[in-house]
């Protein structure tokens, strides 16, 4: 009984999501419905902030510092694609009610997934997280492009769970233990069965996170899943995924770091510089967002390959930033709608700073931050990055960084050049997108304002890691 | 001992068998079938390793539901089996290289590495003592008590499946005229109640 004070707020979530399914059903209020879930996420928000410490249920579920860390990012990440939905959900054709019930499972399997400290929990948490996101990218069922999208997601990643789990089977054979503090404890350095277990698990993980060379699913479900489930794509679950690999890396892994750092610093070499060549030719938005948070999550592995005290920092800070940034940017893809529909490519935007000036002005910001120009935010989360890489000796890696952000900085500053010097064409929307706002704003001064006022997300970070190292 | 490894590897062998046979068989009713079969001996193998309960879940689930789930749909579609041998062949080669590279994997591991599981750290709070009890009593005494987070978000798996199999697959079709019984006889004045007297007949 004590022990489900350890697991209040997923419980509580899962009481919502099966209350508001029941009364979804008779009360045909898709609003007020996402209103109530938007509210329990803050509730359950509330009550992470106030746990106890502790692990539970045969130490397989911790609750500590990083997991409170990373679960507010999560349900911060689910807030903002619920407003999102609100704001799109009649145009996009996803007038369906299921959706926020569905996220907030999805967001159950994430908090499981970076509270997880053992292989069966970590798995359980995964195929929760996943089987939700198979079910919502392919929700718009009037749209080739989402079932295309659906499908897609779901074979790869029924693929990729079959690697992960043929992995842990071979972690849980050489070290007879599904725990990560006992794989510790009892790991063999020479044994080369936990090697390829540990290879099988990441390649598993990788594709969470869609790092190359696991990211091909990435563009095609991004463009075809509805904008707001790109977005949520985008935001929290690759943070789930991340937590979950460091925890699985550093808590069960760090005697023999030296073994996974190299493939660590492969997958992440090999995502920023795919990710910035392949997005050169790239006309579609939300496809474009696709390789650029590809290439976010080779720079956040960087964080991860240092394996100090440093790079995990810097992987928190970079995180965070990311998550604000990838609100801002989703808000402001949502945002570019005429009565005729939703605008998707790069070319919809040309000369847009006639009609929307102070729009126009906050997309180049944010064009701006992505691309790591200072003192935006964006710049500094790759600065803590390439700062702790120097650290550690990882040069190569810092070097290759500073390159890839260079070459990506490209397409997105011809976002820019298109919007300023293009010629105009009609005006877009302005009523329809009032509670993207909630978003918009916000998210834009937090990107603006980090430089004058870091001290904040510096400290959450350096709250976050005193339990992992 | 040695009638122990014999049914090992006469179970193992007709596993081997079998699932060779669900790929290569061009009926897939015949695929179907040779996959029960491949799942028979599976449960057999659990037998030997003293793991009834699993060896009868297995048959349950997956012969008696899953399996035969297959059955039912391989033989409602109805499809062509018409298979392109080219389609087949061009696809040999990247799959012999790539069975070949997994098998020497394989074998690296089992040369370099012995299963010496003898000084290996138990949880830390070891589960209960087993000894003296059945499979299923012994599966039954922890999957509630100390796997129940396990349990439990299964459970949750399962209904996000249901959840999404229905938002995916249910439609409210228009247009479609369904029978109501309770409006069907709340129409007014198109009903009349008549007393037939018998012999007689109504007139209508």
């Amino acid at each position: 009984m004590q022990s489900l004070v350890y697991i209040l707020p997923e419980i509580f979530l899962f009481i919502v999501a099966t209350v508001l399914l029941v009364t979804g059903l008779f009360l045909k209020k898709i609003k007020l419905i996402n209103l109530l879930a938007i509210f329990s996420l803050l509730v359950a928000v509330f009550l992470i902030l106030n746990q106890p410490f502790q692990s539970a249920f045969l130490n397989s579920f911790v609750v500590d510092e990083f997991s409170l860390v990373l679960k507010v990012m999560i349900l911060i990440g689910s807030i903002a694609s619920l407003i999102m939905f609100v704001s799109s959900k009649d145009d996009l054709n996803i007038n369906i009610y299921e959706f926020p019930i569905l996220i907030i499972f999805s967001t159950i399997g994430m908090m499981v997934m970076v509270s997880a400290n053992d292989l069966l929990a970590m798995f359980i948490g995964l195929e929760l997280q996943s089987l939700s996101l198979y079910v919502l990218a392919a929700l718009n069922r009037n749209s080739l492009l989402s079932s295309e999208a659906g499908i897609k997601y779901f074979i790869l990643g029924a693929l990729s769970s079959g690697l992960l789990l043929f992995g842990i089977s071979y972690i849980y054979g050489f070290s007879g233990n599904t725990n990560f503090n006992l794989i510790a404890v009892n790991i063999n350095p020479e044994s080369l069965g936990l090697i390829i277990g540990i290879v099988f698990v990441l390649a598993g993980l990788a594709f969470k996170v869609s790092a190359v060379p696991f990211h091909m699913w990435t563009p095609d479900v991004y463009q075809g899943a509805p904008t707001p489930i790109t977005g949520f794509f985008a935001l929290a679950p690759k943070i789930a995924a991340m937590g979950l690999l460091v925890r699985f890396l550093f808590n069960s892994f760090g005697e023999i770091y030296i073994d996974w750092q190299q493939i660590i610093f492969f997958i992440s070499i090999a995502s920023m510089m795919l990710a910035a060549f392949a997005a050169i030719a790239q006309t579609n938005l939300k496809r474009l967002m696709a390789y650029s948070s590809i290439g976010h999550i080779g720079y956040a592995l960087i964080g991860v390959a240092c394996f100090t005290d440093e790079g995990l920092r810097s992987l928190l800070i970079y995180l965070m930033i990311y998550l604000i940034m990838n609100i801002a940017v989703f808000a402001f893809l949502l945002s570019l709608k005429r009565n005729d529909g939703y605008f998707e490519n790069i070319s919809d935007l040309s000369g847009m700073h006639k009609n929307h000036p102070l729009r126009t002005m906050l997309i180049a910001l944010i064009m701006f931050s992505l691309a790591g120009i200072p003192p935006l935010a964006g710049f500094f989360g790759k600065f803590y990055i390439f700062v702790a890489a120097i650290e550690s000796e990882m040069l190569f890696l810092a070097i290759i960084g500073v390159v890839a952000s260079v070459i990506s900085a490209f397409y997105y500053l011809r976002i820019v050049k298109i919007m300023y010097f293009d010629e105009p064409k009609e005006e877009f929307d302005g009523s329809s997108i009032q509670s993207l706002n909630l978003l918009y704003y916000p998210s834009s001064i937090l990107i603006i304002i980090f430089f004058i006022y870091p001290s904040p997300v510096i400290n959450i970070s350096e709250y976050a890691i005193q339990s992992i190292i | 001992m040695t009638a122990q490894l014999l049914t090992f590897y006469l179970f193992s062998g007709v596993i081997l068998i079998s699932s060779l046979m669900v790929i290569s068989t061009k009926n897939p009713v015949h695929s179907v079938l040779f996959l029960i079969l491949s799942f028979l001996n599976a449960a057999g193998l659990f037998v030997i390793l003293h793991a009834e309960f699993l060896a009868m879940i297995l048959i349950i689930v997956y012969v008696g539901a899953v399996a035969v789930l297959f059955l039912f749909v391989v033989m409602m579609l109805d499809f062509k089996t018409s298979i392109n041998k080219d389609n087949i062949l061009q696809y040999i080669p990247i799959g012999i290289l790539i069975g070949v590279v997994f098998i020497a994997e394989l074998i690296i591991v089992l040369i370099n590495t012995k299963f010496d599981l003898s000084n290996i750290q138990v949880l830390p709070n070891p589960l209960s003592d087993f000894t003296g009890k059945s499979n299923t009593e012994a599966i039954g005494s922890v999957l509630y008590t100390d796997y129940i987070l396990y349990f439990q978000l299964s459970g949750v798996i399962l209904l996000v499946a249901m959840i999404g199999s229905i938002v995916l697959t249910l439609r409210e079709r228009v247009g479609v005229k369904r029978q109501v019984v309770s409006e069907q006889l709340q129409r007014q004045g198109k009903i009349d109640l008549v007393d037939v007297k018998s012999g007689k007949g109504v007139d209508i």
